[in-house]
Formats: structure tokens, C-alpha cells, sequence
């Protein structure tokens, strides 16, 4: 069973009808008892870092999400949101991040350029790869994935970089950390790439 | 590399989609499932949908056809017409959408676009203005599906539904609208250059060279369009069409 983690923030039916389509059990909970026994998570999210943290917080998911994802290594895919809140903090706000990757969550900033780009970064934009994952098995090279962000994950371990994306910089936009999966893309929103993507999340071993 | 999104605009009145000029005359086009599935297979990057009846008749959009949508399709949908509180958004981000659209109510009450950006974040409202060009050549804001006029220009408006935390800002040409005259480039030129947000041109696109010049000549992020892709040659016959990914990328190149 994979669990989508209803944490008050994101779309979550969305992820939910795509799974479904690929034939995988899942569920959309905020019980940490259906984390607790989940095989697989997900961990969505749109909105804000500190109500993100708070939220998990609140609902009493803190300890089961460190338990499953951290201690038992089961997989775990963090989307936007949910992959910034796997970095240890975040401008955006004052909360402590669930720190199981080396990262921090930043916002663009565009204001000493020339060309002032627009945040948030939202539309189509394609990803450069930079290590093996198996997240992006069978997806073109030239896919496009849909983004709507204004915050990205920094100072990520080398190691863990899958690929990332330019947009005035280059950001990362897949990450893979053992068991801990991220995307700062929409894949649920991302036509056939992002499709593929949870394809391959749900089939992993 | 980045890529400007080119959004087909659906406009809903009832159960069926519809197409107007200059925000009047609607016409029924055909149904807006089959068009949503249609438009998703053919890659589009986004789908506008509006219900022009909503703010009239003080409802919000249909929730459930929203959800059988959002179901079928596999890109982000913006959904507006006559949402008036955070509960309306939350029913509609919940049955599937990604952003919701607010004009009138937006502008009557900016405070309602800074409760939505608190709640969902700035990324899930699109504030929307619809404007017509004056006489003396200045444009003027009308709310309630083109009928009422506001004082404001959509400049000041624009610049307060940034202030209130909107993450895009749709601006459409009420003048311009299903005409496939062309964009106002200067209306939406002014627009984007007063904002640091993303904008939307909207209203009057009638190829897919207006489409380049919104992004282009005018600093729009983006672009919508009705007419282009729903109607085909000089009788406007319904024809559903998008511009495939190789032809939107030579069009538009980096943004």
C-alpha cells in the first residue's frame, strides 16, 4: 500500500488518480498508523515551509514518517513542498526542516541580474541529468516536467543530484538519497514524463 | 530550458463550453469533458477554465465537473468564475485544481486574494482583470463578466492584487476577445512591466505569431487563447487544435 500523506497541504487526488491508473494500491491518509504500515509514501505538498513542518507536526506524523522513511528505508517520494521539507531548513521560514537530506530550501532571486526573471517559476522546463536514478528510467532526455515554485532546494550533496534545471540558475530538481526520492516538478501534472516517473516509483522495489 | 506556457481558455456556461466576442454573443462550441480530454492529448501545458455565468448568478464553478476533469487530464487546470471565500477555493483545489481565478471578487476585495495566498500559497490564485479601452485611449477595469466599470486602471489593480500576494496575474482585453484580432500588446505590455509576477495575456489571439508577440514584444509569461484553438478557418468552424511542443518551442524559444 502506498500512502499519500494528507498533511493539510497540496492535491492530493490528483496523485491519487494517477496511481490508481498504474494499477498500484495507495491511499491518501493523515493517520501516522496508516504511515506506520505503509510499503511506500509520498509526501506532497504545496504552500508554505513552516506551516508544512507545522502541520506534520500537529497530526502527530512526525515520528512515524522518521521511523518508516529513515529507520525501516522504505521508499519515499517527496513532491515540491515535500522535498524541500526533507532539507534541514528554509528561508522561507523558521522551522526546522525533517533534515534527512543535506539541503536547504531557498527562494530565487533575481533582483542584482539584468534580466529579471519572474517568480514564481511556473510552466514547463526540462531537466539536465547529472546521476543515475532509477526515477527517470524510460523518460526522454528532452522531456519537460511542469514547475510552480518560488522557493528550490541549495546545497545539496553532489551524490545525491539527479538532475536540475535552469531557470537564471540551476537548480536541483530530482533528487535521490538511498531510499528518499524528490522532485521539485509536479510529476502528477507532467504529461507522459511525469507519468513515467511515478511509474517508476510505484514499481521499484 | 524554460518555455512560456500557451494555455487554451475554455469558457463554461452551464454544462456547455461556449465562446464569445468582446465578452458577448456566446455560441456553444460543444462539451467541456471531451474537450479537456481532447486538449490533453494533444500535450497542452495548462487549461483555463471559466465559468462565465458564476459571479451573475452567485455561485462558484461546477466542483464536480471540475473533478471529473481534473481526473482525466494529466496538466495543472486554473478554474475560476464566481468564487467569492477560502472555502471556495478549498472545495475546488480539493476536487482537482491546481490554481484557482479570481476577478470580481478579487477586486472588490483584495483582502480575499491575501487569505487565499496565506492559506494555499501564492501559487494556487491567479488574479484576473478584464479591461476595455477608453475613448481617450487609457483603459478602465470592469468587473462581473464585463459589466460594471471601476474607476481603477488595470495597472493600480494589478499592482495591488501583486501587493496582496497573487502568484500570476491574468490580464484580457474585453475589446479584444474572440475577435482573433491580436492581442492589445499595449495593455498587456503595461501590465507586465508594472508586476514582477508572471502575467498572462488574454483576449484577441488569433495566430500563433500573436502568440510570440505577447511573449516577446509585450513581457507576458504566458499566453491564453479560446478562438485560436477551438475555431477553424473563415466560417469558424469548431475544430479543437494546439500547437505541437517542436512548433510552441520554435515559436516562442527562451523565455
Amino acid at each position: 500500500m502506498i500512502v499519500i500523506v494528507d498533511y493539510g497541504m497540496g492535491n492530493l487526488r490528483s496523485i491519487e488518480n494517477k496511481l490508481h491508473r498504474l494499477g498500484a494500491k495507495s491511499t491518501i491518509s493523515s493517520d501516522p498508523k496508516a504511515v506506520e504500515g505503509a510499503e511506500k509514501l509520498i509526501l506532497p505538498g504545496v504552500g508554505s515551509f513552516d506551516a508544512g513542518m507545522r502541520n506534520l507536526e500537529v497530526r502527530g506524523l512526525l515520528p512515524a514518517l522518521q521511523q518508516r522513511a529513515v529507520v525501516d528505508g522504505i521508499p519515499l517520494l517527496g513532491i515540491c513542498l515535500g522535498m524541500h521539507l526533507m532539507t534541514h531548513k528554509s528561508e522561507e521560514g523558521n522551522a526546522k526542516g525533517l533534515g534527512w537530506i543535506a539541503g536547504e530550501t531557498r527562494r530565487f532571486d533575481f533582483s542584482g541580474q539584468p534580466k529579471k526573471l519572474r517568480v514564481p517559476h511556473v510552466g514547463w522546463n526540462t531537466l539536465t541529468r547529472r546521476g543515475e536514478s532509477l526515477l527517470l528510467q524510460g523518460i526522454p532526455q528532452d522531456a519537460s516536467f511542469y514547475f510552480v515554485h518560488s522557493y528550490f532546494v541549495g546545497r545539496v550533496d553532489e551524490a545525491d543530484v539527479v538532475a536540475t534545471t535552469h531557470y537564471g540558475v540551476d537548480f536541483v530538481s530530482a533528487i535521490q538519497h538511498g531510499n528518499l526520492y524528490g522532485s521539485q516538478f509536479h510529476p502528477e501534472k507532467s504529461h507522459e514524463g511525469g507519468f513515467q516517473l511515478l511509474k517508476n516509483f510505484v514499481e521499484s522495489a | 530550458m524554460f518555455r512560456p506556457r500557451v494555455i487554451p481558455a475554455l469558457l463554461l456556461s452551464g454544462r456547455g463550453l461556449v465562446k464569445t466576442v468582446t465578452f458577448d454573443h456566446p455560441r456553444y462550441v460543444g462539451d467541456p469533458i471531451n474537450a479537456a480530454r481532447i486538449f490533453n492529448s494533444k500535450g497542452a501545458d495548462e487549461l483555463l477554465l471559466l465559468d462565465i455565468r458564476a459571479t451573475l448568478e452567485q455561485r462558484g464553478p461546477p466542483v464536480g465537473l471540475i473533478r471529473q476533469i481534473s481526473d482525466e487530464t494529466f496538466m495543472p487546470l486554473a478554474v475560476g468564475g464566481g468564487i467569492r471565500s477560502v472555502d471556495d477555493v478549498r472545495a475546488l483545489l480539493n476536487a482537482g485544481a491546481e490554481k484557482v481565478v479570481i476577478n470580481t471578487r478579487a477586486i472588490e476585495n483584495p483582502g480575499l486574494i491575501r487569505d487565499v495566498a496565506d492559506q494555499f500559497g501564492s501559487q494556487s490564485v491567479i488574479g484576473s482583470i478584464d479591461a476595455r479601452r477608453g475613448r481617450d485611449g487609457g483603459y478602465r477595469v470592469f468587473t462581473h463578466h464585463g459589466s460594471r466599470r471601476r474607476k481603477e486602471d488595470p495597472v493600480e489593480v494589478a499592482g495591488e492584487l501583486e501587493a496582496m500576494g497573487v502568484g500570476e496575474i491574468m490580464i484580457t482585453s474585453i475589446d479584444r476577445d474572440g475577435t482573433m484580432e491580436g492581442f492589445d500588446l499595449r495593455l498587456v505590455r503595461s501590465v507586465a512591466d508594472a508586476v514582477s509576477v508572471p502575467v498572462i495575456a488574454s483576449g484577441g489571439a488569433g495566430s500563433l505569431d500573436d502568440l510570440r508577440k505577447a511573449i516577446q514584444e509585450a513581457n507576458a509569461s504566458a499566453v491564453a487563447a479560446g478562438s485560436l484553438f477551438v475555431y477553424h478557418g473563415a466560417r469558424r468552424a469548431v475544430l479543437i487544435s494546439y500547437p505541437s511542443r517542436t512548433e510552441i518551442e520554435s515559436l516562442l524559444g527562451e523565455a
